[in-house]
């Protein structure tokens, strides 16, 4: 066994310790912190597996932006714990079989599907390969339409969040510009007509 | 050299985890999305791994499209439950029967 997959064989471990606690984990705040090692493991994996550059975006994208949104919804919600967690113990015979049966059915077919036959073997790209630079090229001539469909997802999904959220508070103060520019003189300025008062120094110095 | 079976059946353990999540978690929406996250990145395990031992480059650009979207997925989802709770004040999936289906 190399190095290399001792890292990988690690890293594998971890992220399925990880995963496990996210979703057996009692605090949903904790659970979310597990998430992050688990995303932080597999980005580890991905740069094993020459990804760099999805590598970098995964740690940046869900572990910067993704998870730290979260953990905001989780720590700003009042939930009450003892509720949700009713029935956790109901559901883990069946739900443990579910997906024991899966995991081994995938094994198993891994295994003798792809044990006998002439496996792909990876070539490990050299010093001066760079995985950004031919990603770029290839996003943005064979899949240059599918990346503007994805930036138009995520303008929807800015537009939409905020749509959502946003609500009207009836103690805000704010300064309506359309009634601003249409105000007129008359409405703000009143000219009174009044005599001038003379100072009352004559008689002070008396 | 990692043989590409293994990198799937790390994928496909890391999938059954999730699907135990959604079993057990039925109740609390937050993990039921973070299991959904866990679903995807199982998936892009997978694409990754295809993508290196094959030496395609399309598999990475799926992955690419697969991280957006489920970033948009998450915003909204989590903007959605916000409005959820701030109506109902509750996030259990039992409550929220509004909808008589």
């Amino acid at each position: 066994m190399t190095f290399l997959q001792l890292v990988f064989y690690v890293f594998s471990a971890i992220l399925v310790f990880a995963a496990a606690m996210v979703v057996t984990v009692r605090n949903p705040v904790k659970s979310a912190l597990y998430l992050v090692l688990a995303f932080f493991s597999a980005a580890c994996i991905w740069l094993i597996l020459q990804a760099e550059f999805l590598a970098i975006v995964l740690v940046l994208v869900y572990v910067g932006a993704v998870m730290v949104l979260f953990l905001f919804v989780v720590m700003m919600l009042d939930i009450d714990l003892a509720r949700l967690r009713a029935g956790f113990t109901r559901y883990l015979p069946v739900g443990g079989l579910v997906a024991a049966l899966m995991a081994l059915e995938i094994v198993l077919a891994l295994y003798t599907g792809f044990g006998q036959g002439p496996s792909p073997e990876a070539v490990m790209a050299g010093a001066e390969y760079s995985n950004t630079k031919a990603l770029g090229a290839v996003l943005y001539t064979d899949y240059v339409y599918a990346f503007e469909i994805a930036a138009l997802i995520l303008l929807v999904s800015i537009v939409a969040a905020i749509v959502l959220t946003m609500r009207k508070r009836p103690d805000h103060k704010y300064v309506n510009p359309g009634q601003q520019v249409t105000v007129r003189r008359e409405d703000r300025l009143k000219i009174i007509k009044m005599k001038s008062e003379k100072p009352s120094s004559t008689e002070s110095s008396t | 050299m990692i043989p590409l079976s293994h990198s799937l059946i790390l994928g496909a353990l890391l999938f059954s985890i999730s699907v135990v999540g959604i079993f057990l978690n039925r109740k609390n929406i937050v993990i039921l999305l973070m299991a959904i996250e866990l679903l995807l990145l199982a998936v892009n395990i997978n694409f990754v791994a295809f993508s290196h031992h094959l030496g395609d480059l399309a598999g990475q650009v799926f992955v690419f499209f697969i991280l957006t979207v489920a970033a948009a997925e998450a915003a909204i989802g989590l903007a959605i439950l916000i409005v959820l709770f701030r109506t109902r004040r509750t996030i259990n999936v039992e409550d929220i029967d509004m909808l008589k289906g």
